[in-house]
């Protein structure tokens, strides 16, 4: 096992400096110029040497080569540059909205998962019933609503409700206070947005658990636990819900992977101050070093993400060993 | 439903009249929140950054050394003193202007804010050193220098004399710095806040809030009202509306479009009031002269004779950030074309018919009829793709097949300072109105006209303009500028100017909105009446 980890380990190497040459390739490959957005961004107008100025101030005004060179021996050295937009430490930039993304991409998974795995279980051993059906569609329904919509949705609704009965419209904080600093307001501002992708992600897991269960409940060794006369609950759970949920932690790892970054338009609409807002802006407004940071980080995250699923499938499953 | 809100949006409009005239008893104390529409400013420091998110960031935070006045702020004449003592009258044929400053003003450390302070802060705007950036210095090319010849007293001397130096020099972004500061690190300002104005500051937290709190050695008296101010950074419109709809914040300060004003007056009624005002951003249409058939005149004057801006204006505004009809000027300001004299100009007939006939006319002749070209737009809601979309119908009544190319504003500058374009729409956005200064992107070689032309006639008309200084002359040189612009070569064409809409809570008091937002931005006066 800990050679496997370690080798595993040895292996994010290369995979992170190729998705660099990409990430810096693929910046270079968009038109558009971050001096040129940022004076000229207002629609007044701006001084051409100052265009000038802000290459230089920049390094943009040195080739590409010795650009990419900067940016790989700074990334070899766990230097991650300075924002080209706000002149901070691109680490300080990403280490502040972490916490927020984080939190979101927990909550919504811990919600996605207390959904998803009994309504996918009862689903699979109710198949055909109306119960089924209605698991179905409900799952169904998450997968086709956008999260930004259902956000959207979900705010209108609070205001609207808190007005008819409280006289007053009342809508979700919208600026962060960390956990352990006002826990009833820190958590009544990221709820919202973790019901919103939650659900989503929980749709998506819901199927996968439905579908995995029907075809494990098929399997020779259930048929022989329920021959031997083994209570229902012990068939279910020890039996069948454990090998079951083989694909299904695969699929929860990699949404947890995506929740951390990819929560572009559910961060703007509730106002958070994450990791994926910043990648949003960090693009919109040509932030090589930035995009190039966030990129690594997602690309770390869901490295690290497939490692933890791989190391749970041998909790999940003894036949499975790494050599 | 729709005159159900119409008279919504008129009641609340009157909130915002009545209160105004009747006496109120004005209240100290409070903290105003606000939202800032955008994720976060790139630096703190205004001599460096164009976006209003710096100036809603940190313009409480600073003096300057004369502004607009902030109960007429479209005046492009009426200037008052807030570090000076008395606006100066110019000398030495109107090429010198010396400034007296206030004493016993305090930056916020508590040292002394002198005439230093205030020429070494403009020095660093006009001549700025190597590495360091100022994007509006072109606007200075007037002062030849800057001088504090002793503590109280600040002396500018012109190249020439120009009635557009004054109005720069209300510039919102000139904020006074402290030489001490600017000697050791002209780069100091751009991640520290420390002025000298209404509001002291607290605590930033990235692309998410900025505090102040009242600065109680402010040297204007009673100010400000307010205990302090917190403002909230929120990119997404629905946040900002939801956010003033549940009193989370008060206002914000850029402006909402009109369904936004009609939804928080629906479901407020006299708890929000409105405030609106013609915008200074114009919308501008360029046509690329480097590609055929735009190299014609014929083939561009058709394009502006195609839009029919008097009915159009109007249907607009209901849906975008936009209203009044105007010429290259800003409506209203004394140098901008009466309405008899913008309906001389192509594209401004009362007659849209007439109009469209000699567009067909000028197309056959030109041999461009039925001509398909792009229009190259911004993806930016308000007014951009409204306006774009409202455009490309405009033109299909003359025959032409026009598409849309809405990209980000990356690739939007890029495809304009490229050249690969065939017609764009620009804005054209400014602090203070200031006419003569205002106009420079029609100027072919200036930074944002992507014309692509040389024309020395249009230089010598502008400069001829600039020069004069006698208010009736420059009214006529700027109206054959914008004739020959506009309308004899259409280098460019200028559409419906913008519109700024403030809705906010009734009880915040003491603002008065600006053509600009980035203007009356230091929050001395507001206070909250509850």
């Amino acid at each position: 096992m800990y050679r496997y980890i370690v080798n595993r380990l040895l292996l994010v190497i290369p995979t992170l400096v190729g998705a660099a040459i990409l990430v810096f390739t693929l910046m270079r490959l968009i038109p558009g110029d971050i001096c040129v957005v940022r004076l000229g961004s207002g629609g007044g107008t701006f001084d051409e040497r100052a265009v000038t100025a802000c290459h230089a101030e920049l390094g943009m005004d040195r080739s590409v080569l010795l650009q990419f060179v900067d940016f790989l021996w700074g990334f070899l050295n766990f230097d991650l540059g300075k924002s080209m937009w706000s002149g901070k430490p691109v680490a300080y930039e990403i280490v502040t909205r972490l916490p927020i993304s984080i939190e979101i991409a927990l909550m919504a998974t811990i919600v996605a998962v207390a959904i998803a795995i009994p309504l996918g279980t009862i689903s699979a051993l109710k198949q055909n019933s109306w119960v089924d059906l209605f698991v179905r569609v409900f799952a169904i329904a998450g997968i086709a609503t956008p999260s930004f919509w259902l956000g959207i949705m979900l705010i209108l609704g609070i205001l609207s409700v808190s007005q008819a009965f409280a006289g007053a419209p009342w809508m979700p904080p919208i600026d962060y206070v960390p956990l352990w600093q006002d826990p009833i307001r820190n958590l009544s501002m990221a709820i919202w947005p973790a019901i919103t992708v939650g659900y989503r992600s929980s749709a998506i897991t819901m199927r996968m658990t439905r579908s995995a269960m029907l075809e494990v409940l098929r399997e020779d060794y259930i048929r022989t636990a329920r021959a031997k006369g083994l209570l229902e609950k012990i068939v279910i759970n020890r039996h069948a819900l454990k090998n079951a949920l083989l694909p299904v932690v695969t699929l929860i790892g990699l949404e947890f992977a995506f929740l951390i970054g990819g929560l572009v338009v559910t961060e703007q609409v509730f106002n958070l101050n994450g990791i994926g807002r910043l990648f949003v802006l960090a693009i919109a407004n040509q932030d090589y070093t930035l995009t190039q940071a966030l990129v690594m980080l997602v690309v770390a995250v869901s490295i690290f993400a497939n490692l933890v699923v791989d190391l749970a499938y041998a909790w999940l499953d003894p036949r499975i060993r790494f050599a | 439903m729709r005159s159900r809100y119409g008279a919504a949006c008129i009641g609340a409009m009157l909130v915002t009249v009545l209160p105004a005239a009747a006496a109120e008893t004005l209240k100290h104390g409070g903290t105003l929140t606000y939202l800032i529409p955008a994720d976060a400013p790139p630096s703190f420091d205004g001599h460096r950054e164009t976006t209003f998110a710096t100036v809603h960031s940190a313009a409480p935070f600073y003096s300057v050394l004369i502004r607009i006045d902030p109960q007429n702020p479209s005046s492009t004449t009426d200037f008052v003193c807030d570090l000076c003592t008395e606006m100066p009258k110019p000398t030495d044929g109107g090429k010198t202007y010396t400034f007296k400053i206030r004493q016993g003003v305090k930056f916020h450390d508590g040292s002394p804010l002198t005439a230093a302070d205030v020429a070494a802060s403009w020095e660093m705007i006009i001549h700025p050193p190597q590495g360091v950036l100022s994007p509006r210095g072109s606007d200075y090319a007037m002062v030849d220098t800057v001088e504090a010849p002793d503590d109280a007293t600040v002396v500018f001397r012109l190249k020439f004399a120009t009635n557009a130096f004054l109005p720069g020099l209300a510039d919102p972004f000139a904020w006074i710095y402290k030489k001490a500061i600017l000697d050791k690190d002209p780069h100091w300002y751009e991640k520290n806040i420390m002025g000298s104005g209404p509001f002291k500051f607290v605590d930033y937290q990235i692309g998410q809030s900025i505090k102040g709190v009242k600065n109680p050695d402010y040297y204007r008296k009673e100010l400000p009202y307010l205990d302090g101010f917190t403002a909230i950074y929120a990119d997404k419109q629905a946040v900002r509306v939801e956010a003033i709809r549940s009193d989370r914040a008060e206002m914000e300060f850029r402006g909402l479009p009109p369904s936004a004003r009609d939804e928080l007056v629906h479901a407020l009624g006299d708890k929000i009031a409105v405030q609106e005002s013609d915008w200074n951003c114009g919308s501008i249409v360029t046509a690329n002269h480097k590609k055929k058939p735009f190299d014609d005149v014929r083939v561009r004057r058709a394009l502006t004779l195609a839009v029919d801006r008097w009915h159009g204006a109007p249907a607009l505004a209901k849906i975008a950030v936009v209203k009044t009809v105007g010429g290259i000027v800003f409506p209203g300001s004394p140098l901008a074309a009466t309405r008899d004299e913008l309906q001389r100009i192509a594209g401004y007939w009362p007659d849209i018919d007439k109009s469209r006939a000699e567009a067909k006319r000028l197309l056959k002749e030109a041999g461009a009829e039925g001509l398909s070209f792009e229009l190259l737009n911004r993806n930016v809601d308000q007014p951009y793709k409204y306006v774009g979309t409202w455009l490309v119908d405009e033109w299909s009544k003359i025959g032409l097949k026009v598409s849309q190319r809405v990209v980000p504003t990356g690739p939007w500058f890029e495809a304009m300072r490229g050249g690969t374009f065939d017609v764009v729409l620009q804005a054209n956005c400014h602090s203070i109105v200031n006419p003569a200064l205002d106009v420079t992107p029609y100027l072919p070689g200036s930074a944002e006209n992507y014309g692509y032309y040389t024309d020395q006639h249009e230089l010598d008309l502008y400069d001829k303009m600039l020069r004069e200084t006698d208010p009736q002359k420059q009214h006529a040189l700027m109206n054959d500028f914008e004739n020959y612009v506009t309308d004899e070569q259409a280098h460019a064409m200028v559409l419906p100017w913008w519109n700024r809409i403030i809705p906010y809570q009734s009880y915040v008091k003491g603002w008065k909105i600006s053509p600009s937002h980035y203007i009356n931005q230091d929050l001395a006066t507001i206070w909250l009446d509850k």
